[in-house]
């Protein structure tokens, strides 16, 4: 919502100065977005008038002027003191005796060039300031010479307050319930409750008609719109509207078309109040029918076309549909030039049905935003005989009786205020007294006042206070915790009126209170799951990995790799292609952020990401992780590519540092498709239940998301590792025998898994054997074909003394009984 | 000293002095003291003696055998020393070969921040609250209040998903605060908590970002007034810019969630970007009580309780503290950007360690 200064005090009368209406407009909730002030920069610049033009001694083309500068320059100091006239040199062809001009003084900025004027001798002749054209003022392109000003211009005057150029732009950001904030009077009015002067009255004249409207309206939409006003006016001419009226328009940023459109384009800015004016000579047939659409298209006046349903509400003649209520009129009725006779329309559209046509047909206008946030209901009255009279003023003609459909719907509302809740819900001391004096400058009347508060009548422009609850109850609330509208209405008023009392003074006076503590030691903010997730972050960066932050979607292109992409998970109104299915998991993401970085030359990295992975069961929290290209090549290391080995340590470090006890963790050989179905496998509690996977990632997804190798990467899902037994625990096992270490090499099958022999051997004699580990896996031509050799390390613990050869002697054959038994291997000879 | 014994003396020390190593030392040691060795065959001559030279003679050769035991060890002990000198200096290596090291990774700013906003606010007594990215239309608008039909929904560039058969509509959250549902269905008053999370609006240029992250604040109990809900983000502010006279200045809004609602500026130089310098403002986060209706939505008796809510952009909030110029950025994964703005993990966000 933009309005000049002096629009504003039409309305406001106030000494206050434009930095305190800035301040205020702030401080009550009317956010000042922007102040354009093009008479700043011409501050210094004055009318002044040749008095005499003389040849420069020593130069032809310069000229010496004498020049009237006037006596109440304000600055003081240019020439002697009581002479108002000054020298300057001046080099304009036009320059001539008695010409009206605008005078630099010395010390001015000239904005075209951005330099500042001194005193100076030209030539041998001083000069004592410039006389400027146009185009070095900023203001135009011409540069025939210096600005010439009408021939009886008052010597010594500002030249923006001349020009009509010092009326400052402001700009500010309507909230959305403050529909009657969207006019100059509805500003005004906070204003001057905010007690920065006192509103201006206004009443409209009435236009007396002088005989029965031709057309006349008909409502067969009555829940779109409830009453509607018009009024013809004829034997008129449209014309160019006056220059203060194409002035305000131009400054806050419209373009004046016609007396007749520009008026009413004023009164939706002046009082919040849009209207429309028909060619009542392009109206076809007696009747204007306010209806639903039923198909027809609509050319609006923006040129486009429109087809409209039948939940939009239009206004139609004999020849069909000639407008969309409250949004935009269309082309074929609209005035022009021609125009000798009009049809007003003052309506009041239903705000709901304003705002979902407009959204549905994306017509932004003045008028949709002032309907969908409700016009004043009382106003139609009056803003239609104000529209009236400017209109015989402007365009002349004459104006007929006023016809009416539908009755003004009923808009009393009352909100009672109990004055303790001020400072209860507020936070801000207030008399009685002084709440009362704000809410009666806002409009609301008092009904009635006791001990305890206030019953007060509510403005009709403020839609947005007092209105009826409507509630929205969460489905399936416990219908023990379910709360009426009755009981929930008046709560609502009290708060609107609360808001408007402190509003008024600025939130900056409510003082600050510190939140009682809860406890003297605050509790643990975080559930022990949540506080597991942020000790996974920590982990994964201790072991070398960048975290990052990856959009949830993809394009479904890439999504496709990493699982399904079930229709139930891609947008309906993506940004962008690349943008539009939901991830299954971050993992994806990281390839592509690696891919990204490769093709910036980073192609050894390690990246992690902790968040959502969608599912069609729902959506769940994962770490992935990534390690792409080589490490660094040293003496004694050709730099390893990143494989499923570093994948696997990272996930088994994260279980480990989650607390998941490491001796249930099994490994099978078994990974979502987007991994490598070789060289990949999931580490799991039991049978069932998945805890991470981890591999290289399949050749050809790297190839199709276009990453070049090598690349491993893991996804553990926090959500399902169990939380950690929160038992107290036993006493560790500290056994004082020194433990004794054995080695054995196994022959077994190609296919059996090294873990299936640990976990044979680990299980041949639990009390004794402390820990099993792999040292070594051989295959090759010292062994049978189909053969491999796996090397293990077996700690035995004595516990209770030391054991004798014998004892060590038939662990040893236990191991290698339950190896045998288990894997078909034997001890390799 | 008789003159055998002298010469022995000399001689021995001689061949100890010109013995270059320990091999040698070791010719000389056994040459002199052991079974063959010369010193000791002297001594076994000494049972041959006559009685009255036997003493002194025997007097002469223990001095001799103490002279000489310690020549030899003190030259042994030199030629190892030299010896170990030797071997060391032939070990010796260049210590600037690289060794492989495992850098530490870094924190995503976002995720610092985040933890950042809960030290702070846990020490206010808030716990962490969570909330599914994929909402419903009434828990992301209407039971905020915010009808299909209202203007707010407007600014809401919201990201829609295919309705399921019999389900409410689908959609990405445009703002964490349906969480704020969730929390008071789920639990009655006292309530304090924090919602950080992700959101998803429309809208993609260089100051919006399709996702990004927002954490809302929930307080509702008792007595609370709009005097509470300026202390607590006041106290937030301070603490998080890590200043302790930072200017915080409220202006009344709207919000359809809450009433009174207010927009929250800190005092910053539009010019240099400084936080708590200049006479600038800018806004930083949108709060109010919470509105009666969105109370009663949730079962919870506005008669009895009120509340008061904050949001706040998490990306604007690291942006200003750590001078990041671009949104795009967080999302871009550009390991240059990670290490330069990235947290240390061994840092994490303590209190009582400093933020």
């Amino acid at each position: 919502m933009k309005f000049t200064l002096s629009w504003l005090r039409d309305h406001l009368d106030t000494e206050a100065t434009q930095a305190e209406i800035l301040t205020a407009l702030n401080r009550i909730g009317l956010e000042v977005e922007g102040v354009t002030d093009r008479g700043a920069a011409l501050a210094p610049f004055r009318t002044a008038r040749i008095v005499a033009a003389d040849q420069h001694p020593n130069a032809d083309r310069l000229r010496v002027c004498r020049v009237d500068i006037g006596r109440n320059t304000g600055e003081g100091g240019i020439g002697p003191e009581g002479d108002d006239l000054v020298q300057v040199v001046c080099g304009a062809p036009n320059a001539r005796a008695g010409l009206s001009v605008i005078f630099a003084p010395p010390g001015s900025v000239i904005p075209a060039t951005g330099t500042t004027l001194k005193v100076g001798s030209i030539r041998g002749v001083e000069s004592q300031g410039m006389l400027c054209s146009l185009r070095e003022l900023g203001l135009g392109e011409e540069h025939d010479g210096i600005a010439e000003l009408p021939d009886n211009t008052t010597p010594g005057q500002s030249y923006a307050n001349f020009a009509g150029l010092d009326d400052p732009v402001i700009e500010i950001a309507i909230t959305p319930n403050r529909g009657d904030a969207l006019a100059v009077r509805g500003v005004a009015r906070d204003l001057a409750a905010a007690g920065l002067g006192r509103l201006r009255p206004w009443l409209a004249e009435t236009v007396e008609g002088t005989f029965a409207s031709p057309i006349t309206w008909r409502i067969e939409f009555p829940e779109a719109c409830p009453y509607v006003l018009g009024r013809t006016v004829r034997g008129l001419r449209n014309r160019p509207s006056p220059a203060w009226l194409r002035e305000r328009l131009l400054a806050i940023g419209l373009r004046p078309i016609s007396a007749l459109v520009d008026i009413t384009n004023f009164f939706t800015f002046d009082l919040g109040r849009p209207l429309h004016v028909f060619d009542a000579g392009r109206l076809a047939g007696r009747e204007l029918v306010i209806c639903r659409g039923g198909g027809e298209t609509l050319r609006a006046l923006d040129g486009r076309d429109y087809i409209a349903d039948p939940e939009d509400c239009v206004i139609a003649d004999d020849a069909g549909v000639q407008s969309f209520a409250g949004i935009m009129g269309g082309e074929a009725t609209g005035v022009s030039d021609a125009t000798t006779s009009v049809f007003i329309e003052c309506a009041l559209f239903d705000p709901v049905r304003v705002a979902l046509s407009g959204r549905r047909h994306a017509i932004s206008s003045d008028a949709r935003q002032r309907f969908e946030r409700g016009v004043d209901p009382a106003l139609p009255v009056a803003a239609l005989e104000a529209a009236t009279r400017m209109i015989v003023e402007l365009c002349g003609g004459e104006a007929s009786e006023v016809v009416v459909a539908g009755e003004p719907p009923p808009w009393q509302r009352e909100a009672r205020l109990r004055f303790e809740r001020i400072a209860g819900l507020g936070g801000l001391e207030v008399t009685p007294d002084a709440a009362i004096a704000s809410l009666e400058a806002l409009g609301f009347a008092v009904r009635a006042r006791d001990e305890a508060g206030v019953l007060l009548d509510v403005p009709s422009w403020r839609n947005d206070i007092a209105v009826p609850s409507v509630l929205d109850a969460a489905p399936g609330l416990d219908p023990a915790r379910l709360l009426g509208a009755e009981v929930v209405s008046p709560i609502e008023a009290e708060c609107d009126l609360i808001e408007e009392v402190l509003r008024l003074r600025g939130l900056d006076a409510v003082p600050p209170v510190t939140l009682p503590p809860i406890a003297a030691v605050p509790l643990a903010s975080l559930t022990p799951r949540q506080a597991r997730t942020a000790a996974a972050r920590r982990l994964l960066a201790t072991r070398g990995l960048a975290e990052c932050v990856g959009f949830s979607f993809i394009s479904r292109d890439a999504a496709e790799h990493f699982g399904a992409i079930p229709d139930s998970l891609r947008l309906l109104n993506p940004i962008a292609a690349d943008l539009d299915q939901l991830r299954s998991t971050p993992l994806a993401s990281l390839v592509l952020a690696a891919r990204r970085n490769a093709a910036r030359g980073a192609d050894a990295l390690g990246l992690f990401e902790i968040g959502p992975g969608f599912r069609e069961t729902g959506q769940t929290l994962i770490a992935a992780g990534l390690r792409t290209g080589n490490a660094p090549r040293r003496p004694g290391a050709s730099g390893e590519a990143a494989s499923l080995w570093d994948a696997k340590a990272d996930a088994m470090a994260l279980l480990d540092g989650l607390g998941m006890p490491m001796d249930a963790l099994g490994v099978t050989a078994d990974a979502p498709a987007h991994y490598h179905p070789g060289r990949s496998g999931t580490l799991r509690q039991g049978p069932r239940l998945a805890l991470a996977h981890f591999g290289d990632l399949h050749p050809g997804v790297l190839q199709s998301l276009g990453l070049d190798g090598p690349a491993a990467g893991f996804e553990l899902f926090l959500d399902t590792v169990p939380d950690p037994k929160r038992r107290r625990r036993a006493a560790p096992d500290l056994p004082s025998f020194q433990p004794l270490t054995r080695d054995f090499a196994f022959l077994v099958g190609s296919d059996v898994t090294a873990e299936a022999v640990l976990r044979a051997a680990r299980g041949a004699e639990r009390t004794l054997i402390s820990r099993v580990s792999l040292f070594d896996v051989y295959e090759g031509e010292k062994v049978p074909h189909g053969q491999k050799s796996l090397a293990i390390e077996v700690v035995l613990q004595p516990r209770e003394r030391s054991l004798t050869e014998a004892e060590i002697e038939a662990v040893c054959a236990k191991i290698v009984a339950a190896v045998g038994k288990a894997t078909g291997g034997a001890l390799r000879g | 000293m008789s003159d055998d014994l002298d010469a022995l003396r000399q001689e021995t020390l001689t061949a100890l002095d010109t013995a270059a190593d320990l091999r040698a030392w070791d010719a000389v040691r056994v040459g002199t003291l052991g079974k063959s060795g010369r010193l000791t065959g002297l001594l076994r001559e000494l049972g041959r003696a006559a009685p009255e030279e036997r003493r002194s003679r025997g007097a002469a050769l223990n001095r001799l055998r103490d002279v000489l035991t310690l020549a030899i060890e003190t030259r042994g002990r030199t030629l190892e020393a030299e010896a170990l000198n030797a071997r060391l200096a032939s070990e010796r290596v260049d210590v600037t070969l690289p060794v492989p090291t495992s850098g530490l990774g870094s924190i995503h700013s976002i995720s610092r921040t985040i933890e950042e906003m809960v030290a702070i606010f846990g020490a206010m007594g808030f716990r962490l609250a969570e909330g599914p990215d994929i909402e419903t239309d009434w828990h992301n608008f209407s039971a905020l209040n915010t009808p299909s039909h209202h203007p707010a929904r407007t600014d809401h560039d919201t990201f829609y998903l295919p309705t399921l058969d019999g389900e409410a509509t689908r959609l990405l959250r445009t703002q964490t605060s349906p969480v704020q549902i969730r929390t008071m269905l789920d639990q009655a008053p006292p309530i304090r908590v924090i919602v950080p999370g992700r959101t998803y609006r429309a809208d993609h240029d260089a100051t919006h970002s399709p996702m990004f992250h927002q954490c809302e604040g929930l307080v509702v109990d008792r007595g609370i007034t709009l005097g509470h809900l300026k202390g607590c983000v006041i106290e937030f502010l301070r603490a998080y810019f890590d200043q302790p006279a930072l200017p915080v200045r409220f202006r009344a809004s709207y919000f359809p969630f809450t009433e009174p609602s207010m927009e929250v500026d800190i005092g910053w130089d539009r010019r240099s970007g400084e936080i708590g310098g200049g006479a600038d403002w800018l806004e930083v986060l949108g709060s109010g009580m919470v509105h009666p209706r969105v109370l009663a939505n949730c079962g919870i008796d506005p008669r009895a309780f009120t509340g008061f809510a904050f949001g706040m952009g998490i990306e604007r909030l690291t942006m200003l503290k750590n001078g990041i110029p671009d949104l795009r950025s967080f999302y871009e994964s550009d390991m240059r950007w990670l290490r330069h703005y990235g947290a240390s993990p061994l840092l994490p966000a303590l209190l009582h360690e400093g933020l």
